[in-house]
């Protein structure tokens, strides 16, 4: 489904701030792969998704989607393959505009955008009743600028958008640690929902290694740009805390070094 | 002395609606696309001055102001090539397309102005018939905001509003936003040039200077409609109206204070001086009138209870 093949990313080559941040990553997934993705501050999790997405160019290295060299393409082409969720609210959404209005531009992901009625009356009565199932109180408030919503509501709301359009692959970016305990526990919640009942092949970068054990089908671990563990099927079920901590002293010959993930396990 | 103001009052809300349309033009990109384009100040003298040498060669002046419009998305054209293409900052690319229209619009007309008094030509607006004039704007007006209010409607309209908007979600959702800036640089200029070729019509003739510091009309046109109608101005085609009635309320002030002998030297930096404060106003409510809400502790809170979890 999807194939990273050695992909590699140094910002500001050849000056003092030279950061390598992939370093010969590779990963496969296969259709329906629901991954979670930790690893310490620096270990290149949001720069994968970021080189999936398009938002520069890789160094090195290829990504296929389902065959299609996305290497090249540039970041609004290969849109309509990806559903994204980022981790600011205020991201995925744009304020001003209707709820309805930033749902009807993410059904119309990867298509031409033509002189045809921004948002039909037939599509309204659809978005009703998925908003209706994110059980927020969003169903009436179609009409509302996104920007009068909860960082909650908006994280919904974008996962909604993302999941339109049945896009090959959603990339969560840490899309709940911006929320309070409460509402990322919903967010998640909902995320699972989405992802179970439209069948998306997922990867999911969170700081919580509770979530990522709890969460999808297989779990990896980066270190230093490159994947260090890979767990999935029953391995991952069985899975503790513990566990994934002396893995990642075992594969990394460090300390895990996240203070935030350490906080929250 | 009062009925001597209010003679001037029909040509004050002619030319208002003139530059409230080159205001609409500088709304769609100030406003929808997050983006002050200077070009304005070259394209409006474009229009005119394509208007202006087309007429009087003998030129229908439907057909002249056409072309001026075509004229005018042309150098929005070129500010967003030079902006998406090149990489160089909105404003500076603006500018940059400004200096290139003053040299392409003394080209144009051959000299720094050329008359087009309204006896000899046949044009629709003319100083000498502001009866005449107010119909034709108003009707201009009302085809604008009709077909803008379409437009944004419309996936493609939607497209560049969410590009100014929110560029990230945008792109994310697969929004060429080089296309998207382009095009609503294009539609805005074209109608800045419109409003060039009726101001050219209006007051008889085109001038090499015509657009200087009309960015800043424009923007006043755009802060005083927005400011004074943001309460009933929720729908689109209201705002727009509003941007409209922005500009007729400028020059309905302008017209005053020359008429109470103000030295018109002044009026240029005046101008400046008020779209400068009602920029500041905005941000000065938000830095220092603000309510402290205990937001950052219930944030900083929350970051304990998920540190503790």
């Amino acid at each position: 489904m999807l194939e990273i093949k050695n992909i590699s990313k140094t910002f500001n080559p050849g000056t003092v701030n030279a950061k390598t941040a992939l370093n010969g990553l590779n990963l496969t997934l296969e259709d329906g792969d629901f991954v979670t993705v930790i690893g310490g501050n620096g270990a290149g999790k949001s720069t994968m998704l970021n080189a999936i997405a398009g938002c520069w160019k890789v160094d090195e290295g290829s990504i296929l989607i389902d065959g299609i060299n996305i290497t090249h393409m540039p970041e609004y082409k290969r849109a309509k393959f990806l559903g994204r969720v980022f981790q600011d609210p205020m991201m995925g959404t744009a304020a001003d505009m209707q709820i309805d209005e930033n749902l009807a531009i993410a059904a119309r992901r990867g298509k031409h955008h033509t002189f045809k009625w921004g948002v039909s009356s037939k599509e309204r009565a659809e978005y009703r009743e998925l908003l209706k199932q994110l059980d927020l109180g969003l169903e009436n408030r179609l009409t509302s600028k996104v920007g009068l919503l909860s960082g909650g509501q908006r994280q919904a709301v974008t996962l909604l958008m993302a999941s339109l359009n049945q896009p090959k692959l959603l990339l969560l970016d840490e899309h709940t640690a911006a929320l309070d305990p409460k509402t990322a526990a919903k967010v998640l919640e909902i995320t699972d929902r989405i992802v179970n009942e439209n069948k998306l092949t997922t990867i999911m970068i969170t700081h919580n290694m509770r979530d990522a054990i709890k969460h999808g089908n297989r779990l990896i671990m980066m270190h230093e740009g490159r994947v260090i563990v890979d767990v999935k099927g029953e391995d991952k079920k069985k899975l503790t805390v513990e566990d994934l901590l002396g893995m990642f002293t075992k594969a990394s010959g460090s300390e895990f070094a996240s203070d935030r993930a350490m906080l929250s396990k | 002395m009062f009925l001597n103001w209010l003679a001037t009052l029909p040509g004050a809300i002619a030319q208002g609606i003139i530059w409230g349309i080159m205001a609409v033009g500088v709304y769609i990109t100030y406003k929808i696309l997050d983006i002050a384009d200077l070009t304005v100040d070259g394209s409006i003298c474009t229009g005119a001055a394509v208007c202006a040498v087309m007429v009087t060669s003998g030129v229908n002046v439907w057909v002249a102001m056409i072309c001026a419009v075509l004229a005018g998305m042309l150098t929005g054209l070129a500010t967003g090539l030079l902006h998406t293409l090149m990489g160089i900052p909105p404003i500076l690319a603006g500018i940059l397309t400004q200096l290139i229209l003053w040299s392409v619009n003394l080209k144009i007309m051959g000299k720094a102005n050329i008359a087009l008094p309204s006896r000899q030509f046949d044009v629709i607006l003319a100083q000498l018939n502001i009866k005449q004039s107010l119909i034709w704007l108003v009707v201009f007006v009302a085809v604008i905001v009709a077909l803008l209010y379409f437009f944004f409607g419309t996936e493609l309209g939607m497209s560049l509003r969410s590009t100014g908007n929110n560029i990230h979600m945008s792109q994310a959702q697969g929004i060429n936003i080089n296309f998207t800036k382009v095009l609503g640089l294009v539609i805005s200029n074209g109608i800045v040039a419109l409003s060039g070729a009726l101001l050219a019509q209006y007051q008889g003739f085109s001038d090499i200077n015509m657009g200087r510091g009309a960015i800043v009309i424009g923007l006043a046109a755009v802060i005083i409609g927005e400011t004074l109608f943001s309460k009933i101005a929720r729908n689109f085609a209201v705002r727009l109206l509003a941007v409209v009635a922005g500009g007729i309320i400028y020059f309905f002030v302008y017209q005053t204070v020359i008429f109470l002998g103000l030295d018109t030297d002044l009026l240029k930096m005046l101008s400046a001086v008020v779209v400068a404060i009602f920029l500041a106003v905005p941000y000065w409510k938000k830095k220092y009138f603000t309510k402290v809400k205990i937001k950052p502790t219930t944030e900083s809170k929350s970051e304990e209870v998920k540190e503790n979890a």
